[in-house]
């Protein structure tokens, strides 16, 4: 192989097309994911720990600017990589490989994560 | 034949199998949790309480995190060979990625046993 080729893998100029989008899109929130994790495992020993501490949690949850907001995004979060799996999923199985079936795959996914972000904010606020 | 020493399962055909099977729960328990919370009655303490001292809710839990753990590694095992090339720092990122993993079991498993 000429090593010479010229390469472009600077992500700033590459036009992604929309499986591109949802593939790194999966990864993103699986990385905040991982990391978001602390705060749900916070909450739920905070909720079991006592009366009082459940209390907190709840209150937490119900006034909280930032609880909101961190509970939000990571429910998001949670919904979009749980919506991108399934297309996973499905792909393992040998569907929506071809090029305009891969597209209406990656637009099901987007539109239906975007519907759940938007009725768990919603819920949360 | 060249095998990573730091993926799961030390072979790419298994990672990929435990990566499924765990994402098959863990998006059970997602859906189990969204129904409960969501549309279930108004949470209380005793509730609450109740829910995670059924035995059956402790496996299904203590699943949860055992599939978490593994798909989380996989997952970040993946990310972090892909774009972290530098030796030094991608050893850090999945040191640390391993450590709160550990972290993560112990503790859940703390809270679930504590109530």
């Amino acid at each position: 192989m000429n090593k010479k080729r010229p390469v472009n893998l600077d992500l700033r100029t590459i036009k992604q097309p929309l499986p591109a989008i949802t593939s790194i899109l999966h990864r993103a929130t699986g990385v905040a994911l991982f990391f978001g994790a602390v705060f749900a495992i916070y909450a739920l020993g905070l909720s079991l720990e006592s009366e009082a501490g459940f209390n907190e949690a709840v209150d937490m949850f119900e006034n909280g600017f930032i609880a909101k907001l961190i509970a939000w995004g990571s429910v998001s979060a949670l919904l979009y990589h749980f919506f991108a799996g399934i297309k996973h999923l499905v792909m393992d199985f040998g569907y929506c490989e071809e090029l305009d079936s891969g597209l209406l795959a990656a637009k099901v996914t987007l539109g239906l994560a975007a519907a759940a972000v938007l009725i768990s904010g919603v819920w949360i606020w | 034949m060249v095998t990573s020493i730091t993926s799961f399962g030390r072979s790419g055909l298994y990672d990929w199998m435990v990566q499924r099977v765990t994402a098959v729960i863990l998006a059970c328990y997602t859906v189990f949790m969204i129904g409960y919370l969501a549309f279930g009655a108004e949470l209380t303490y005793d509730m609450w309480t109740e829910l995670f001292q059924c035995t059956a809710m402790r496996i299904f839990t203590l699943l949860t995190l055992l599939s978490f753990a593994a798909h989380v590694w996989i997952g970040m095992w993946s990310v972090s060979t892909d774009y972290i090339k530098p030796t030094g720092m991608r050893f850090v990122f999945q040191s640390v990625t391993g450590l709160l993993t550990f972290v993560y079991v112990a503790w859940g498993i703390q809270i679930l046993w504590g109530i």
